[in-house]
């Protein structure tokens, strides 16, 4: 039996038939593999997964320093995406709404009688206490049911009170992961905000960040050496991200899609919308970051981007140059397992080649087949009915603010040899026996442990101390255990000397106590005693 | 920090803003993780139980096991039923717990899941296995509730009343930590009381390191301990708000009596316990308790002057609240908020009723409030101290006041989940932090010649 089959041995014959396609086992052979992804769990199984809410507003909108983000249901969802998700922000005029909880604390009578006469007080009490520019208001699971009409509060809201105000219908139920939740926040970023604003598209460098949320400050890494080499960055989506700034996010130039998963939906729409093209960066890893860099400084083929390119490139090299031979000689050799979010697993995995470290399994929580397979397996994916009742927004080119970038020459020879409007997925950076698991769970994670015994295992809090107690140390990629930035040059230090630390800290000497490998009690017994003639004592 | 936080209070009818609560089932959850080899599960969206397992395993640093029937829009039209059929298959197979304790959810209780008739009609639960569940509409009460209701859940399904009582007493030690419970048992341990604790997640969420990871720790109260429950002599509920629901559901079903006590906390809640204890096992107070109870007494006169009449704001549970109230009046300290958000007006009578005993005026005291409200009357009029949970660290730091953490959540520091609260111990420990805190503040803020070396 080979590792993929061991996992799967434990299950009844129903849960196999599921959870088979989304276990693959991945060689050097050069044939392509499907997995099984972005369906439903097995209810029981102790999956990691969130729920369409916390996609929409943990992750997508949470981060809008400057939106009032009110929650639409009991008090649960609310409280728990307050604060918990590390997309750090600043507010310039100090007013920062991410310090928030914004809800309408639904009550039994809410439920029973309908929520719209509450939602519509709470959005009043908001307009007089905080004077927004704009409110978001995210559903969670009874709304849906109640049947409130929360898009016509909006609506209301927008006369009544002149606000800009949005509603997502991101009930926790719908989809199957937190992926729903980004599709439905894009919808409304896209069908409401994006191109709000007045500004006229006609820069030269300008970039939009997609898929940057500003975890640990990794987005402030980026944009510090964008600014550096010579770019304007208009708007980040969504970390550190805010209303005044992503409604002009119309005037970029090129999107630089960071997370592929939760946002290449808006990629997509504003290729349609506004001919603005992207490309699939990574700023995690440094190998990663030199080639996003230059890549984006191929799209826009000016003398003065590459030389300033190169320069940022070598002076970002030198300065980390001690560092990442220490952290080289230290983890090269160590090998890891991976699972979290929907791109993390593979951006992660570029920088653990750069120190060496050898990642044995990877996986998701929440991706799609594309992620797993690249890009060019999108036309064949089918859509179930979780899929289908997401609503699949189609966009117009909008003349008023269509503009053209680069020629379609450049844009051909460009996609030859870039990621520029392609996504090239795991399983191309994986092979050599190593095992994918989708929506992978506990029972899952143990067995893989057990299995594989990596050296160290990235995941999140849920499993964090599961692992850590089954004797393997672990570190959160959700929340990169309160440190960071991890992003560019830096940051890929910063994870180094965190990952060194983690596995070589003293504390993992001492498991266990020396009494089960040396005698406490000292005496003589047996023969000894009696030749001593201590019976007759 | 908060800068967009008016000081003028305003009426609010709709909004909460920052809450100092959350939704019955995280509470429903913990209470399941107390009784040994239990899985939790929760009948919702993957989400609900995905956020609960975070906050308890943040909270804890401990692995938080727990389970979901992963609804989606299909099983939100049908009804829940087949989901959780097959959720309790697949835990039976998978993770082998020796019951399951079912828990609702919002989205559950929207559409009318009838988890009686579900249970009932499960065909595939193993021998000698057990699924138990209870009801926590996330849009009434609050994580206090959901705890009671799940101890609740339990008993109903479980505890039975033999025609001989067991000569026990039961002890519920309200939503506290481990490390409380273990010290309200190492008490009743002294005061040679035969006891059952329900639930006790000490040996659960407190499980020490090991060459292995083990699903199930020692910890827990057992199955056998949950039906005998019904054949005690009497039962202690430890806070009132959050335990006496429960103690009445047992009296209901069983006919135990019940004595409602306050959480331990302080000098008199704790003889309060002792004394309960004494009077049930007819035993003396040790004089290993007794010097403890001196000691706490000694520190306290020793230490008054960094804290008397010093000002302090506390939230968080209600019966946390009013426990640590009780002992900062004891230590004659005002406590000028006392606030929880979860809605329950008892909590106010007896907030009220504290101070009045001390004969100190001008305090607030509210349930069913938020944090929001709490800063607006701290701008209004600033205390010296706050006590309480994480989420006050905002308050705290807009408005430069020293924070000590007391209660659930605290996501943002270590080991308080070991070290108990309660008893002249932890009421020792609490009197450490308070001094400490605002020493530390009153040497930060000397001048150079004000700053003293012998305090």
């Amino acid at each position: 039996m080979n590792e993929r089959e061991r996992i799967l041995d434990k299950y009844s014959a129903r849960v196999f038939k599921n959870r088979k396609d989304h276990i693959v086992e991945l060689d050097d052979s050069g044939m392509p593999k499907q997995i099984a992804a972005n369906s439903r769990s097995v209810p029981g199984l102790m999956v990691n997964r969130g729920c369409c809410y916390a996609g929409c507003k943990g992750v997508v909108l949470g981060p809008l320093h400057d939106v009032v983000v009110l929650t639409h249901g009991p008090i649960g969802c609310g409280y728990y995406s307050w604060g918990t998700r590390r997309n750090k922000g600043r507010a310039e005029d100090g007013r920062n709404f991410m310090q928030y909880c914004f809800s309408t604390d639904m009550q039994e009578p809410d439920i029973v009688f309908g929520g719209e006469k509450k939602l519509k007080q709470a959005i009043k009490e908001i307009v007089e206490i905080f004077h927004p520019e704009c409110i978001m208001i995210c559903s969670t699971c009874p709304v849906g049911l109640i049947g409130d009409d929360t898009s016509a509060v909006a609506k209301w809201a927008e006369e009544t009170y002149k606000v800009k105000c949005v509603a997502y219908s991101c009930e926790g139920y719908k989809g199957v992961s937190q992926s729903a939740g980004h599709h439905i926040a894009n919808n409304g970023l896209m069908k409401h905000i994006i191109g709000s604003g007045e500004a006229k598209p006609d820069k030269k460098f300008a970039v939009n960040i997609l898929g940057e949320y500003n975890i640990g400050g990794d987005g402030w890494e980026s944009e510090r050496l964008l600014k550096l080499i010579g770019y304007e960055v208009i708007s980040v989506f969504t970390g550190d991200g805010s209303y005044e700034k992503i409604k002009n996010a119309h005037v970029a130039n090129l999107n630089l899609l960071q997370c592929h998963r939760s946002i290449s939906y808006i990629a997509e729409m504003m290729k349609t919308k506004y001919n603005i093209d992207w490309i699939k960066i990574n700023f995690i890893g440094i190998d990663e970051t030199i080639r996003s860099l230059r890549e984006v400084a191929a799209y826009f083929n000016d003398p003065g981007i590459n030389a300033r390119t190169e320069e940022v490139i070598a002076s970002e090299l030198e300065e980390i140059e001690e560092d990442r031979e220490y952290y080289r000689e230290k983890l090269t050799g160590k090998t890891a397992g991976i699972f979290v979010g929907g791109s993390r697993s593979h951006h992660y995995q570029n920088l653990l080649a750069d120190f060496g470290i050898k990642t044995l399994v990877a996986g998701y929580e929440f991706a799609h087949r594309d992620d797993y397979e690249g890009r060019e397996v999108i036309p064949d994916i089918k859509l179930d009915a979780d899929t289908k009742n997401i609503e699949q927004l189609t966009v117009e080119p909008d003349n008023r603010y269509y503009h053209l970038a680069i020629d379609k020459e450049h844009f051909d020879a460009l996609k030859e040899k870039t990621d520029l409007e392609y996504y090239a997925g795991m399983f191309k950076d994986m092979g050599d026996g190593t095992i994918t698991v989708d929506d992978f769970n506990h029972y899952e994670t143990e067995k893989l442990l057990e299995l594989f015994k990596p050296d160290i295992f990235y995941s999140g809090i849920k499993d964090k101390y599961m692992i850590q107690k089954s004797g393997t140390p672990s570190r959160q990629l959700h929340s990169y255990d309160y440190s960071g930035p991890y992003a560019c040059f830096k940051g890929a230090i910063n994870f180094a000397r965190d990952t060194y630390m983690s596995i070589f800290t003293p504390a993992w000497n001492y498991i266990t106590p020396p009494w089960y490998s040396k005698p406490t009690l000292e005496g003589r017994i047996g023969a000894e005693a009696i030749a001593g003639g201590e019976q007759n004592a | 920090m908060l800068d967009a936080t008016p000081k003028e209070v305003s009426e609010r009818k709709a909004l909460r803003v920052n809450p100092c609560k959350t939704c019955q089932p995280v509470g429903a959850m913990y209470a399941a993780l107390g009784v040994h080899r239990c899985m939790p599960h929760s009948h919702g969206s993957q989400g609900c139980c995905s956020y609960h397992r975070t906050f308890l395993a943040r909270h804890f640093k401990e692995p938080a096991i727990a389970t979901t029937s992963s609804f989606t829009e299909g099983a939100c039209v049908f009804g829940g039923g087949s989901n959780l059929k097959k959720a309790v298959k697949n835990i039976f197979d998978i993770y082998n717990p020796d019951i399951i304790a079912v828990h609702t959810t919002c989205l559950s209780e929207t559409i009318g899941d009838d988890l009686n008739s579900y249970i009932q009609q499960l065909e595939n639960v193993p021998e000698g296995k057990i699924v138990v569940h209870t009801n926590t509409p996330s849009y009434a009460g609050s994580h206090v509730t959901g705890f009671g209701n799940m101890m609740s859940g339990f008993i109903k399904y479980l505890s039975k009343a033999d025609a001989v009582k067991n000569g026990k007493i039961g002890i519920f030690p309200g939503f506290v930590n481990p490390g409380d419970m273990r010290e309200m048992k190492r008490i009743a341990g002294l005061m040679k009381t035969d006891y059952i604790m329900f639930p006790d997640t000490s040996g659960v969420l407190d499980a020490p390191m090991k060459d292995h990871y083990e699903m199930y720790p020692k910890g827990g109260t057992k199955i056998e301990e949950i039906v005998a429950l019904g054949s005690c002599e009497k039962v202690l509920a430890l806070g009132e708000v959050t335990c006496a629901p429960p103690a009445m559901t047992l009296k209901s079903k069983c006919d135990v009596d019940f004595d409602s006590l306050p959480l331990p906390i302080g000098i008199e809640a704790t003889d309060k316990y002792v004394m309960a204890l004494s009077h049930f096992a007819k035993t003396e107070v040790p004089i290993a308790l007794e010097d403890e109870r001196g000691q706490l007494v000694d520190v306290i006169l020793d230490a008054h002057p960094n804290f008397n009449k010093k000002t302090v704001a506390i939230y968080g549970d209600p019966d946390t609240v009013l426990g640590l109230a009780s002992l900062v009046l004891e230590m004659g300290m005002v406590p000028k908020y006392l606030l929880t958000g979860t809605p329950n007006e008892e909590f106010v009578k007896k907030g009220q009723a504290l101070l009045d005993k001390f004969g100190v005026e001008g305090c607030k005291v509210k349930a069913n409030g938020d944090l929001f409200e709490l800063h607006q009357w701290i701008k209004n009029d600033k205390v010296d101290l706050m006590i309480g949970t994480t989420h006050g660290k905002y308050i705290a730091r807009a408005e430069d006041i020293p924070l000590v953490r007391a209660g659930f959540p605290i996501l943002d520091r270590y080991v308080h989940s070991y070290m108990p609260l309660v008893g002249y111990r932890g009421a020792m420990r609490l009197l450490e932090l308070i001094c400490n805190a605002l020493m530390d503040r009153r040497d930060r803020d000397a001048k150079d010649e004000d700053f003293e070396l012998v305090m």
